[in-house]
């Protein structure tokens, strides 16, 4: 924190090195004293809730009880890990994590790019803006209530698919043990919720599209697709590279909220639906494994953080102004 | 202006078409919510769920409100939006607007403080432990609101629309001898409205819509946020038959799925009701930040 301090004193005061330090440091909050108060209770908030718990990784490496607490809880090194890589789960869990995010960023991102075009070339006020408020409407329902139409859906007494497929005397499909459609369901459901607010920001950067374009374009007797193949498309292109690799970032973070709403503990959907969270969370709820359980985070904590540093690198690279730092 | 081609206004055509089929979809798990919870229970059992309530009926819905878990339910979570929602602007915009003052020399420190614990954090373990365990907070209604209360996404999304703000209204002001908090109070804040509209927005449906926090902390009946609640009634007959009681009619089923139904489409009431108000400061919120990247 100092550092500039240190280098802005020695060049005026040589000698009372230590002294000026401080004595500037001390200087600047009574200078801004107002400011620097009113930033204090969130400092201290994040100090709380992001750099404590961040001490805690300790458990990973400890044999934890609770009864001893985080300083009385035996080291046991990597144990902890050599446990988790043990079990034949953690295999599973981490392919699930994969293919279900990279289904989830291609079809939102394919989803929230189509609509954004399409509602851009729509004319006529009113249907575009009920249509749009209607698909951004899910996005601020939780997935608890989510869970709910789920079950509408897939029942397999009454749900409508059943109701549906049972008119064309294809029996009754048992959604709720059949862990081969849970994939492609819950992709439906990502874009159900998460394409239509995706799409603003993309109708957003079709909107910062100089028109001249277009015009010019449409001179030159250009057709409505190839407009949209020539000009639209190539301009949105880094916008979706850079919302693509932000999502990589996250790549081994499951989506919690959603899984675990709509999957709950039914074990029977675990082969394509159980990801690193949902796993880590049952670890620690019912099995009170804290310690594995902090292994588990920690090691999902660290590569997220190293897949930030190198997708930022990359984007650094290929295109400076959408890095992030 | 140019004619357009019958190929043309064939794609537009296709667009409107593939635009109003996208929305159903958005839509119909929704009404059909709705509407069996509409419906009666033995119509459901019978004919599964519907688009349209073939036998209407009530009782759902009656039998929820006759209970007081709902509305207590209703109570927490009102609460912890409210109180949670006005104590996360106050905390956001004050370091937001610490942040965005050039003449803060620890500014850039700050941020930085802030910054990385969006990109490294200690996990779900460790925050479960200091929470229940050394802060000792499990079964307050406060373990809803104050654990959760800070983001630092929004925080840098104010700080950002602050710091577009010209410098020379503030400065201008100095001069005339105003002082660091009428600056922020009488100046900043009141042409922020659009962007305080839209992250306490984003505050708000968070603290609405919270329900794990719940499933991590809350054992108390009493202080069920609606969405745990629903997530419970979904998982087991507890509250089904808890509301059914008293109810002594012989061969009496209790309405399992309209209750659930039912209590699912009071949850969502309230966001239907604001959603049309507040749905034009979030698109131009995000739009704003869209562009200014």
């Amino acid at each position: 924190m100092g550092h500039t301090t240190a280098s802005l004193t020695e060049q005026h005061f040589p000698k009372s090195r230590n002294r000026g330090k401080l004595g500037a440091f001390f200087f600047e909050l009574l200078k801004n004293k107002f400011l620097y108060l009113l930033a204090l209770p969130a400092m201290i908030w994040f100090f709380v809730f992001a750099y404590l718990p961040m001490g805690g990784i300790v458990i990973a490496f400890q044999d934890f009880k609770a009864m001893k607490g985080i300083t009385g809880s035996e080291f046991i090194g990597l144990k902890n890990f050599q446990f988790f890589f043990r079990s034949s789960d953690w295999i599973q869990i981490v392919t699930n994590t994969l293919f279900l995010n990279i289904l989830f960023i291609v079809f939102n991102t394919l989803a929230a790019v189509v609509i954004a075009i399409m509602v851009t070339e729509m004319g006529g006020k009113w249907y575009k803006k009920i249509t749009q408020s209607v698909m951004i409407f899910p996005h601020f329902l939780s997935w608890t209530v989510v869970a709910m139409f789920v079950m509408a859906f897939v029942a397999t007494d009454g749900g409508f698919i059943n109701q549906i497929l049972s008119v064309f005397g294809i029996g009754p499909i048992q959604f709720l043990s059949s862990p081969g459609y849970w994939p492609l369901i819950l992709v439906l459901l990502k874009i159900w919720h998460g394409a239509g607010f995706g799409s603003i920001i993309y109708m957003a950067t079709i909107s910062g599209i100089n028109p001249d374009i277009y015009e010019s374009a449409s001179m030159d007797g250009a057709s409505r697709f190839q407009k949209i193949r020539y000009i639209t498309l190539p301009l949105i292109k880094p916008t979706v590279i850079l919302l693509t690799i932000l999502a990589v970032g996250g790549i081994f973070n499951g989506d919690f909220g959603m899984i675990y709403a709509i999957i709950g503990r039914n074990p029977l959907l675990y082969p394509t639906t159980d990801v690193i969270d949902t796993y880590l969370f049952r670890a620690m709820m019912d099995l009170g494994d804290m310690s594995m359980s902090a292994a588990i985070g920690f090691m999902q904590s660290l590569i997220g953080f190293i897949l930030v540093l190198t997708v930022n690198y990359i984007a650094k690279k290929t295109a400076p102004e959408s890095a992030i730092f | 202006m140019i004619k357009e081609s019958f190929p043309d206004r064939l794609l537009k055509g296709l667009f409107y078409v593939l635009m109003g089929l996208f929305s159903l979809y958005c839509l119909l798990p929704f009404w059909s919510v709705v509407a069996s919870s509409f419906t009666s229970e033995a119509s459901i059992l019978k004919n599964g769920y519907m688009f349209w309530p073939s036998d209407f009926s009530l009782e759902a819905y009656k039998m929820i409100f006759r209970d007081n878990t709902i509305y207590r339910s209703y109570g927490v979570t009102t609460f912890v939006t409210l109180v949670g929602t006005a104590m996360s602007m106050i905390l956001t915009s004050a370091m937001a607007y610490t942040l965005s003052v050039k003449s803060v020399k620890y500014r850039n420190h700050m941020a930085f403080y802030i910054y990385f614990t969006m990109l490294f954090h200690g996990g779900l373990v460790a925050s479960y432990l200091l929470i229940s365990k050394y802060l000792d907070m499990k079964d307050t209604i406060w373990v809803l609101i104050i654990p959760s209360m800070l983001s630092a996404w929004n925080m840098f999304l104010l700080r950002n629309f602050f710091a577009s703000i010209d410098d020379s209204i503030a400065e201008s002001a100095k001069i005339d001898g105003a002082n660091d908090a009428y600056i922020l109070f009488r100046i900043i804040l009141p042409i922020s409205l659009p962007a305080l509209a839209t992250i306490g927005l984003f505050y708000a449906l968070g603290y609405w819509n919270k329900w794990f926090d719940a499933v991590l902390y809350i054992n108390d009946k009493n202080l069920y946020p609606l969405q745990y609640l629903i997530q419970r009634i979904m998982n087991n007959l507890d509250y089904v038959n808890q509301i059914s009681a008293d109810i002594s009619i012989p061969n009496f089923i209790p309405p399992a799925m309209t209750v659930r139904l039912a209590t699912t489409v009071v949850t969502i009431g309230p966001i239907i009701f604001l959603y049309p108000f507040l749905q034009k400061y979030f698109v131009k919120g995000l739009m704003v930040g869209a562009v200014k990247g």
